[in-house]
């Protein structure tokens, strides 16, 4: 670094300010998973593995987490197959409307969540699909669409026409063509994607919390546990979270760079 | 891609499907919310109507304009307070750090805050701020108070910092974008025009980099205006909040005409300020030619 004037070295101590703005929170938390004490105080008490032992111990603590898997798992896999076709849809067709669906597929993003929820809610009651961990599962795929159509149109942006071209002329089928040029290329994002829903369907709380029914998600778990109050188990629940979440980061950071 | 030729009809039907989807279970959801705003509350739920009484309840009743407007006060105090954090930031992070690799490394360490919990990050404030909590023994082992302060958790104070937290990677990501695409001879020139380092700044870099902070506060902004975790979290009897109105309109109220009407006042905001953002960002671009 070439030599700094004094408010850039004041800036160094300002941008070292916000990153431990940033991180000492979670840090605490993790601190306090570990800490042998029901009230989150310093001193610390001393290490102790109980927290975690009694989240093991939880049963419905777990069946929470079990559920929120679950509901992850399925809204993902529903939102990565709508989600890719609407891309190519909106990338290869021109069709009355085309405007009007691009944005809706995309509200849900910049709307504060409870009101898709909301939204949801009157139109399920409506319709008669209870609430439910189902009812959660196409809230969430629904809301999600917009994550993949933008990557994945992003992504098509670039393709090379001529390469599906390429492959009409040598007599492959649409489908063929989309399995064989169309899908590998477009591969990383689908990838990408597919890793952001699946996090932000495990974390999502405001539209979970008006579609759920007496099965609930790990976060409604822990949203109404804390509403009465704090336990150290939800700092020990929340450190593995923590973890898989950095877990989840070092693996899509290895998958995308492979790719490229 | 170019428009595919000639394809066959099952594989354009396919197309048809996520149309479907998004018409029936979003376009439909959203329209029969706005719908719903203008029925009537009768027992035992509701009865479809089109009357305006919900409205008027919702602008005259002192119950809501006083949160309505406390929460786009928060909002407001959020947004303005996550731009000083994260425009210096974003600034440092394109013009100060000369590596690469050290900036890219920067830069991940302000996103990766956004993988982890939403919900964990703002419960962690809450064992921070909390009475016993982790800010108030440090301060007494510390010897800086003797009882604990109970100024710090359930209030408004704890809403804007834990929302800060939560909302500032998204104001850094839009910013840095615009100042990383700052072309550097632009600044060099400046300077070699013998303009000081503050003019350059605002003759130069703040014009262009308008564009990011409008994306920035426009996100912060409604994030946080409807956010559903901090007061229920930190927030206390003063921190009621637009989204704890919603979910008791939808709950213990039993009143979901008059919540929905709430829900479509939100959204015709949010709409609003994301139109007025992207009309700012247009007449930023125009003028900058």
């Amino acid at each position: 670094m070439k030599s700094l004037l004094w408010w850039q070295k004041g800036m160094i101590g300002f941008v070292f300010g916000v990153l431990m703005f940033l991180y000492l929170p979670i840090v605490m938390l993790v601190l306090f998973s570990f800490n042998d004490s029901s009230v989150t105080s310093f001193p610390l008490a001393g290490f102790t593995w109980r927290w975690y032992q009694a989240v093991l111990a939880n049963e419905q603590m777990l069946r929470a987490l079990g559920n929120s898997l679950i509901v992850a798992s399925a809204a993902t896999a529903i939102t990565l197959s709508l989600g890719t076709l609407a891309a190519l849809a909106l990338d290869r067709y021109d069709f009355p409307g085309k405007g009007l669906f691009q944005n809706a597929i995309l509200l849900p993003l910049s709307l504060p969540g409870l009101v898709t929820g909301i939204a949801m809610l009157n139109f399920y009651k409506q319709i008669g699909i209870p609430q439910s961990l189902t009812a959660v599962v196409i809230g969430h795929a629904t809301a999600l669409l917009g994550v993949v159509v933008s990557q994945v149109m992003a992504r098509l942006a670039k393709l090379d026409a001529r390469q599906a071209e390429a492959s009409a002329d040598l007599g492959a089928g649409p489908f063929e063509t989309f399995r064989r040029v169309t899908l590998p290329a477009i591969r990383p994002a689908i990838l990408g994607a597919g890793l952001l829903s699946f996090t932000l369907s495990f974390d999502e709380i405001p539209v979970t919390y008006f579609l759920t029914g007496r099965e609930i998600t790990l976060p409604i778990y822990i949203y109404s546990t804390l509403r009465r109050g704090i336990t150290p188990e939800i700092n020990a629940i929340g450190a593995l979270i923590v973890a898989a979440s950095i877990g989840l980061i070092i693996l899509s950071v290895g998958l995308l760079r492979d790719r490229k | 891609m170019t428009p595919a030729r000639a394809t066959p009809l099952a594989f354009s039907g396919l197309f048809g499907l996520p149309l479907l989807w998004v018409l029936l279970l979003l376009v439909v959801p959203y329209l029969l919310m706005i719908a719903v705003g203008f029925w009537t509350r009768q027992f035992p739920l509701f009865v479809p109507d089109f009357q305006f009484g919900n409205y008027v309840q919702l602008f005259s009743d002192p119950q809501y304009t006083t949160v309505i407007l406390r929460t786009l006060k928060i909002a407001v105090m959020v947004t303005a307070f996550a731009l000083a954090l994260g425009y210096p930031l974003a600034y440092f992070l394109v013009f100060t750090v000369d590596s690469d690799k050290l900036r890219n490394l920067l830069y991940m360490l302000v996103i990766v805050p956004l993988w982890v919990s939403y919900l964990l990050r703002a419960y962690t404030w809450k064992i921070i701020l909390g009475n016993d909590g982790a800010l108030n023994s440090a301060l007494i082992a510390l010897g800086v108070i003797d009882t604990p302060l109970d100024a710090f958790l359930y209030n408004q104070t704890a809403m804007v910092i834990t929302l800060t937290y939560i909302f500032v990677p998204f104001m850094v990501m839009p910013i840095y974008a615009v100042l990383e695409n700052i072309p550097k001879r632009l600044i060099e020139a400046s300077e070699d025009l013998g303009v000081g380092p503050m003019r350059t700044f605002w003759k130069v870099i703040a014009p262009l980099s308008l564009g990011g902070v409008v994306a920035g506060a426009t996100m912060t902004f409604c994030l946080a205006f409807g956010d559903f975790v901090a007061p229920v979290l930190v927030g206390g009897p003063d921190g009621t909040m637009v989204a704890n109105l919603l979910q008791s309109q939808f709950g213990a109220a039993l009143n979901w005409p008059l919540g929905s009407a709430l829900a479509t006042l939100v959204l015709i905001m949010v709409m609003a300020i994301l139109w007025l953002s992207a009309r700012l960002d247009r007449a930023g671009r125009v003028a900058m030619k």
